[in-house]
């Protein structure tokens, strides 16, 4: 079943324990197949906890949160936990890599626990490493460092090889939460590019969060949370 | 799960010296705790092996505790001594094999002196059956001569023909030394691990010439004897503190214990040492049981410490189990990442451990023998020991998992609430 909507949001509201109000309070969200979208909005207006809901770490109170026509909500913890390995990847600000793996094997990880990952880097690439090497080498990473510690490559590098970890086996989802936050303007541009193209390359959605609104005119949807939350309208209280 | 198995090998290998420094620490608590376990237990066994062979000790009747502490620990004084005549009786017993007749009362810079007879070289054994050998020197044979216990000769750094004057009574009093006939080292015997290392031996005929001219616990003033002249007068004890027994048949120890308690000519009592001694063990041996908690304190004490110092340090563990879980690791992998590094530690620091101990033990025993005489059996374990040992190891090995869990589970509960994205 191909579902042509990768993200569907109905009426979802979640309120952190212990707190009174609610956090998020979305009537409607939808992101379809290829779509490239740009999430914005200050610090703390809850960017951070509608990623963790779509990926599945946290559980919707109130509403429905659909990914791929599967509704998170009735879905067990570790359903959903494989659910995410299947068809998410994600790209963070900063500490996106396992310091004591090689570049190779930090790209190569997601397909270690998800077998779907792992057969489609299989199908698309000449074999698992060939894909993970494909895919490096079209974020510029320079050969040499394919094989060094993740912690011997600057930020910038480090990033893009989050990027080709990210979009390994085709997931359906890429998730990048300020992936640029950390870098400098020349460097975000390069980076954005890079990975857009290649999420294309992949037909990998795009869900891209910043804080950052100059980023804006890379995407064809432009999201502000302030104004689809109506927790957030609300609050101030 | 291999994956899993090879991420936690690459993982400790990127944190090889906190690890190494676990391992450490959880390799001397093991050591500590095994080798305090043995040395208890050697101990305990030196202690209950003080005297071995005898099936009797033979002494006015009083505690058997009591009795024992003088005639084989010599701690202490006998309120009431035996008839030399009673000593005689049982002496010539036909159940009899051999018997050796105990006199104390005087000491020698605070070591025990012990009036014996030579049966004592022939007959006494202690821990497994063990017979007493000279380590330099022969058994005494005039009646000045004396032999030394090991310790006695290596704590005032005695050599054979040292002449030694005695003192009355078991604390040196001014004015109650046995000056005026002083006696000569001929003899000094091997380790023992024993009272017997502590107390010098010379026979009963120079117990019975020292006091010769005494009265009452003290020289009878105007009348001295000069040590030449003492062989003209009778050198028969009139007395002696026990006696130790051996049977011909170890079946008639109960039989000999009745005819002693029907005795009407004096009142005197056998006791079984191995019965007596393990009544004073429990007395005594309270101290090896704080021994072991101090142990077990100090492993705790160690490995809290240690737990302490990773959980400072738990930034960079807490954002690459983010970062697993991003890529799609269950909890539940996360979880046995993180259990298989704690318990290969644990393990490992283990093996460590008792490696170090068998060294240790193997090139210190020969030197503990020498020295204390306690014979330590090294790593050999069996039967009950070898239950206790599995207990022991068993606890050893959830304490170290413990400690070194803790932090790794810190980092997992952490990770959780991070969710996805780790934080600096």
């Amino acid at each position: 079943m191909k579902s042509e909507t990768v993200v569907d949001i109905k009426d979802l509201v979640f309120r952190w324990p212990r707190q009174s109000t609610a956090c998020l309070d979305l009537p409607e969200l939808r992101l379809q197949r290829g779509e490239h979208a740009f999430l914005h909005g200050p610090s703390g207006c809850g960017k951070s906890t509608l990623l963790s809901l779509i990926g599945g770490v946290l559980a919707p109170g109130n509403g429905r949160i659909d990914l791929l026509g599967q509704d998170l909500g009735r879905l067990r913890s570790t359903q959903r936990d494989r659910l995410r390995a299947d068809h998410i990847g994600f790209v963070f600000q900063q500490f996106n890599l396992v310091p004591y793996l090689p570049v190779i094997d930090n790209v190569l990880l997601p397909c270690r626990f998800s077998v779907r990952r792992r057969e489609r880097a299989q199908t698309s690439g000449s074999s698992l490493r060939g894909e993970a090497e494909r895919l490096l080498g079209h974020l510029d990473l320079a050969r040499d460092l394919w094989r060094r510690p993740a912690t011997d490559l600057s930020v910038g590098q480090q990033q893009r090889v989050a990027a080709a970890r990210a979009l390994i086996g085709h997931p359906e989802l890429l998730i990048a939460d300020e992936p640029t936050s950390a870098l400098d303007a020349e460097r975000q541009e390069a980076f954005l590019d890079l990975l857009l193209r290649e999420a294309n390359a992949a037909g990998s959605t795009v869900l891209f969060v910043s804080h950052d609104r100059r980023l804006a005119p890379h995407f064809l949807r432009d999201l502000a949370l302030p104004a689809l939350n109506r927790a957030a309208s609300g609050e101030t209280a | 799960m291999n994956y899993l198995i090879a991420l936690a090998v690459r993982s400790a290998w990127n944190r090889r010296y906190t690890l190494s420094f676990t391992l450490l620490s959880i390799a001397l608590a093991t050591s500590l705790l095994v080798g305090v376990e043995r040395l208890r237990h050697d101990v305990r066994e030196s202690f209950s092996q003080s005297v071995s062979g005898t099936d009797l000790v033979v002494g006015a009747r009083a505690s058997p505790v009591q009795l024992m502490l003088y005639a084989v620990f010599r701690i202490g004084e006998a309120t009431q001594n035996m008839r030399w005549t009673s000593a005689q009786k049982l002496a010539h017993h036909p159940a009899v094999a051999w018997n050796i007749p105990l006199s104390l009362g005087d000491s020698h810079h605070g070591f025990p002196v012990l009036g014996t007879s030579l049966d004592y070289f022939t007959y006494f054994r202690f821990g497994d059956r063990q017979p007493l050998r000279m380590q330099a020197g022969k058994p005494f044979a005039g009646v000045f001569d004396a032999v030394l216990g090991a310790e006695v000769a290596r704590k005032l750094a005695y050599q054979l023909g040292q002449k030694i004057v005695l003192a009355h009574g078991s604390v040196a009093l001014e004015g109650a030394a046995h000056s005026d006939k002083p006696f000569f080292v001929v003899g000094i015997l091997a380790p023992t691990g024993t009272p017997v290392d502590r107390t010098v031996h010379i026979s009963l005929t120079g117990m019975e010439a020292i006091h010769l001219d005494w009265q009452g616990g003290a020289p009878v003033p105007g009348f001295s004897i000069p040590p030449e002249l003492v062989k003209k007068f009778d050198l028969t004890p009139k007395t002696i503190t026990a006696q130790l027994i051996g049977l011909k048949q170890r079946g008639d120890v109960f039989a000999m214990q009745r005819a002693m308690a029907n005795d009407v000519d004096e009142p005197l009592m056998g006791v079984m040492p191995g019965v007596a001694l393990d009544q004073l063990w429990e007395v005594v041996g309270q101290g090896e049981k704080a021994l072991l908690l101090v142990s077990w304190m100090v492993a705790l004490v160690g490995l809290g410490g240690l737990v302490a110092v990773i959980l400072a340090s738990l930034d960079a563990r807490r954002r690459e189990l983010a970062i697993l879980r991003s890529v799609g690791a269950r909890p539940r992998e996360l979880l046995l990442l993180l259990a298989l590094e704690g318990v290969s530690v644990t393990v490992g620091g283990m093996v460590a451990g008792l490696a170090l101990l068998a060294a240790l033990l193997f090139f210190g025993t020969p030197w503990i023998e020498a020295r204390y005489g306690i014979s330590l059996n090294g790593l050999c374990f069996s039967g009950d020991d070898l239950v206790s040992l599995a207990t022991l190891l068993g606890w050893i090995l959830l304490a170290g998992s413990v400690a070194s869990l803790l932090p790794g589970l810190r980092a997992y509960r952490l990770s959780l609430i991070d969710g996805l994205s780790p934080r600096t």
